[in-house]
């Protein structure tokens, strides 16, 4: 399932990969889970959660010693949304997911208070929380990210600036909730940021979990979501940009382990310059408690350039008969120069024509965000970014 | 007053089989305010005389001239070429995903013209220009061909002839795939332009039937990359009765 970009029949359009059925390595449900980083062997990069990742680059983070004091946040008082630390020991720690590998060990056993968000309240809100300036050296966080039973609202965690940060985000949906979580990477070019997220959903809740990876060295975001109870529903989308050096890698799991559960998970990547790298793993994992399930995953990654690579690896794995859907796509496409022609026999110049094409292709994520204001900032994001190259 | 001539155009085209000679030897004046309509064979050249003028970058010139007011188009960049004055109504038109009509059009507008227009009047005229070709409101909104018919990509083409005002346009077989309304409707758009703006037209066709509404001041044959034979436009009417057998030598057949 991998693709590396050459100017040949892709040219246009998207070609769909065609590797015949997906074999999962291991039913993903069963894999090895510890919070306890010596539970883990030395990460070596040839394990299939790591074989993607420049792990080199990040060695301190998969087996140094972490900064788990506070790390520094920023964020504006927002009615229905409590923002508070509490201790390793609290009761609200671990209910969503627990660590699959090591970084996230290591943060998980590093990490000294963690940041509780509770959502409360039916009335929309936004609360965005800032991660500024994190410094250089290796850190742990945790993050609990709550939603009572028939709140609504948005979280938004972002990064900018320097980091070397492994966190654990834990999402819990309760009952009837409406939750939307964005984790925003603006980071600066030489940092490295690691995280898993896990959710869990309660009966009936809605989550949507959004992840842009703009900045950073390398950026990891795993997204896990536990659809738990019957009914409950995500959309998972995510949104991603590799200029030159950048590795951006998104490895997301769908757990549908209850009746009557839907996900949608739709991932779009740029890819742009010499070395731009990205990864993209989708695994649904439709259990056998899980009938009636409805699910479909899609990835799309525009190559822009030739020195590029885009992995895209989706699996599917089905325990039960009885599902109303279930469906997959992946497809890794050349930018395509008839539509660059189109636009510059309109008279539109080249650099503003690509800037076009690829802000149309992301564009569609963009907007299922759902906030007007995030929507703008994330088309200014979007456009700094277009504008750097 | 403006005049688009091509001198001696010679064109090739590289194949997976190696260099392939399409274009052989082309020569053509179109002044101002002229419909010269060109029919031909297919596989004769006619699209790939339209794509050398807009500047497609497959076809390369390897001899000859295309002169606008007679400056060099053949060293203008193809967004160059269409801030000149030139047009090209595509055969098969491409989707763009994620950019809506409106802010194509905007945005082609604002290149074509150096400032962007002014809201009030463009809006209004962007409105007026889809009405007139029956192109319903909530076009605007639809990213640019995506799902749009064959008739309506073509229709799109003419609002974009409409509303950018070029001083050439190369219409590639518009009227293909029109159902005789549309064919009327489109037709009505290129006249309205023809009006608006006295813009010079090249009309390439396989069929007479548009000549009924766009009438041709010259009408040019086209065969294996070249002109074969021009006339005024009782040419047409003859070839529609004839065929092009009398042109084409027994070999290419
Ligand atoms: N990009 C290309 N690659 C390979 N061959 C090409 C290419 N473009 C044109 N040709 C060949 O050049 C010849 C002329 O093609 P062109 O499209 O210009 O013909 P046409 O007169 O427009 O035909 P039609 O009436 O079918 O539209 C054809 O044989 C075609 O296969
Ligand atoms: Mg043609």
């Amino acid at each position: 399932m991998t693709s590396t970009a050459m100017p040949t029949a892709e040219q246009h359009g998207f070609r769909p990969h065609s590797d015949g059925p997906f074999v999962p390595v291991q039913t993903r449900s069963e894999r090895f889970r510890s919070v306890n980083v010596d539970d883990f062997e030395p990460v070596n990069g040839r394990e299939h959660e790591w074989k993607y990742s420049p792990v080199a680059v990040f060695a301190d983070l998969t087996s140094g010693e972490l900064d788990g004091s506070r790390i520094e946040i920023e964020s504006a008082d927002v009615a229905g949304v409590d923002i508070s630390w509490i201790g390793r020991d609290d009761a609200r720690i671990g209910r969503a997911g627990i660590p699959e590998e090591r970084a996230a060990a290591n943060a998980w056993s590093s990490f000294g208070e963690a940041l509780l968000v509770t959502v409360s309240g039916e009335d929309e809100k936004t609360a965005v929380v800032s991660r500024h300036g994190l410094g250089r050296a290796p850190r742990a966080a945790h993050t609990v990210i709550e939603a009572a039973p028939n709140s609504r609202g948005l979280v938004v965690l972002r990064g900018t600036g320097d980091a070397r940060l492994s966190e654990n985000v834990e999402i819990v949906v309760g009952e009837g909730a409406s939750l939307t979580v964005v984790s925003l990477q603006e980071w600066n070019d030489d940092a490295v940021h690691l995280a898993s997220h896990f959710a869990r959903l309660g009966r009936d809740s809605f989550l949507k979990h959004i992840v842009v990876s703009l900045g950073g060295k390398v950026v990891r975001v795993n997204p896990s979501t536990h659809l738990a109870e019957q009914g409950s529903d995500v959309e998972a989308l995510g949104l991603y940009f590799a200029d030159a050096g950048q590795h951006l890698e998104q490895q997301v799991f769908v757990h549908h382990d209850a009746p009557h559960t839907r996900s949608r998970v739709t991932y779009k990547g740029a890819l742009q310059g010499e070395g731009a790298r990205t990864v993209w793993i989708g695994d649904v994992l439709i259990g056998n408690s899980a009938v009636g399930t409805d699910s479909y995953e899609q990835n799309r990654n525009l190559v822009l350039t030739d020195g590029t690579r885009a992995d895209s690896v989706p699996n599917l794995e089905i325990e039960t008969g009885d599902i109303e859907g279930a469906g997959h796509a992946s497809a890794t496409g050349r930018f395509d120069d008839e539509q660059l022609f189109y636009l510059m026999a309109r008279g539109i110049p080249e650099g503003e024509a690509r800037r076009l094409v690829v802000r149309g292709f992301l564009t569609e994520i963009i907007q299922k965000i759902g906030s007007p204001e995030l929507e703008e900032r994330l088309n200014a994001a979007l456009e700094a970014e277009l504008q750097g190259s | 007053m403006s005049v688009l001539e091509i001198k001696n155009l010679h064109v090739n085209v590289e194949t997976d089989q190696g260099t392939r000679e399409i274009l052989r030897g082309v020569d053509l004046v179109i002044n101002e305010g002229e419909i010269h309509a060109v029919m031909g064979p297919n596989g004769s050249g006619k699209s790939t005389l339209a794509y050398t003028i807009a500047g497609h970058p497959k076809y390369t010139v390897v001899e000859g001239e295309i002169l606008l007011d007679g400056e060099n188009v053949l060293d203008m960049t193809v967004d160059e070429r269409a801030r000149a004055g030139l047009f090209l109504a595509m055969q098969y038109p491409v989707e763009i995903p994620g950019v809506t009509v409106t802010n194509f059009l905007r945005t082609a507008k604002t290149a074509i013209d150096g400032t962007a227009p002014s809201v009030r009047t463009w809006v209004k005229d962007v409105r007026q220009s889809m009405s007139n070709l029956r192109m319903d409101s909530n076009f605007a909104e639809r990213n640019v061909n995506e799902g749009f018919s064959g008739g309506e990509k073509k229709r799109n083409e003419i609002l974009q002839l409409e509303l950018l005002k070029p001083r050439f346009a190369v219409l590639d077989e518009t009227d293909s795939g029109l159902d005789v309304d549309a064919l009327k409707i489109v037709s009505e758009g290129v006249n309205r332009a023809m009006e608006n703006t006295g813009l010079g037209i090249l009309l390439i066709t396989h069929y007479t039937r548009i000549l009924r509404y766009i009438h041709p001041d010259f009408v040019h044959v086209f065969v294996a990359g070249r002109i074969a034979e021009q006339g005024g436009p009782e040419l047409a009417d003859r070839l529609e009765e004839e065929g092009y057998d009398r042109y084409l030598e027994p070999v290419a057949k």
